[in-house]
């Protein structure tokens, strides 16, 4: 169960991380506790499994990557195949499998279009894929993973 | 294009931020530089907006988001715009995007809609189409989070 102290933790954790030399001991302060109890909270908060992961996210466009979004419909029997084989790439970064007439789905950076193609044309071929719907971003509005916990 | 020092920081990063002290000063090391430059370019990354953030992401399914939702319309061109400014002031929404259509698939506006309750989630998707004036909507719930990592740019192995 989590504390009031932990909810505090990882609501702040998700602000903006402070781009300074000791930044725990900034984010510390705000939560008036100290650097040491702090860094040891989130480091236990992520070994149990709250906490994904703390990073810097950049804009794929940015960076050069284009990112598109593609649903596969996949029989059941060759599931855990196709995965395996998909969860492979890493330009895909996510994949979930999801109820309905398309049942995986995962997006896939790239940072050129002629491996995209590639990566595409391989997993169409995968025994078990039976539909592939490929929707390329056109434009990203939002962004922002962000939980509130109350 | 990035510097190559930048690109560096940028690959520093691909495995997150240690839980130690002085993180950066570590990060630094691994990109070949100091500290100090490390800090001072990752600020101006951001200030260029090619580093969005800095901060943790949550196992939300771990911390009560049990419901997650795609959910997909089909929105006139025109007012694509208006209504991606709309949906993404959602707080529930963590991703908003216009993608191109496919053959019998005219849908080109999708959100991500994150609940502690499948119900909960349905009334915010409806809310939303009932304010922009959405038509038909497809949802297609998470089952299983299969994979989910962080992108890790310039390390590429295909």
């Amino acid at each position: 169960m989590l504390s009031e102290f932990d909810k505090a933790i990882l609501n702040a954790v998700q602000g903006e991380f402070p781009l300074e030399s000791r930044p725990f001991a900034v984010l510390a302060k705000r939560l008036h506790t100290d650097e040491t109890t702090l860094i040891a909270r989130l480091t236990e908060l992520k070994r149990d499994g709250y906490l994904r992961r703390l990073g810097a996210y950049f804009d794929s466009d940015a960076l050069g990557y284009k990112g598109t979004l593609i649903a596969l419909y996949v029989s059941p029997d060759k599931f855990a195949s196709v995965i395996e084989a998909i969860n492979r790439y890493d330009g895909i970064t996510h994949n979930y499998e999801r109820e309905g007439e398309y049942n995986l789905w995962f997006t896939l950076q790239t940072a050129s279009e002629s491996q995209r193609q590639i990566i595409l044309d391989e997993i169409h071929g995968l025994p078990g894929v039976e539909k592939m719907l490929e929707l390329r971003s056109a434009k990203k509005y939002k962004v922002r993973v962000q939980f509130r916990l109350d | 294009m990035l510097e190559e020092k930048d690109r560096k920081i940028v690959s520093a990063l691909a495995d997150g931020i240690p839980f130690v002290p002085r993180p950066y000063a570590v990060l630094a090391e691994k990109a070949g530089m100091e500290e100090e430059e490390f800090l001072s370019r990752l600020k101006d990354l951001k200030t260029q907006g090619i580093l969005r953030r800095v901060g943790a992401v949550l196992q939300h399914r771990r911390a009560g988001f049990s419901a997650n939702a795609l959910c997909i319309w089909n929105v006139p061109e025109d007012r694509l715009d208006g209504v991606g400014a709309a949906v993404s002031r959602e707080p529930s929404v963590s991703h908003c995007y216009s993608r191109e259509t496919a053959p019998e698939w005219p849908y080109n506006f999708y959100a991500m809609i994150h609940a502690h309750s499948r119900e909960v989630c349905e009334s915010i998707a409806d809310r939303i189409s009932a304010e922009n004036g959405l038509g038909e909507r497809k949802t297609f719930y998470s089952v299983r989070e299969w994979k989910k990592a962080a992108m890790r740019y310039f390390c590429e192995n295909h």
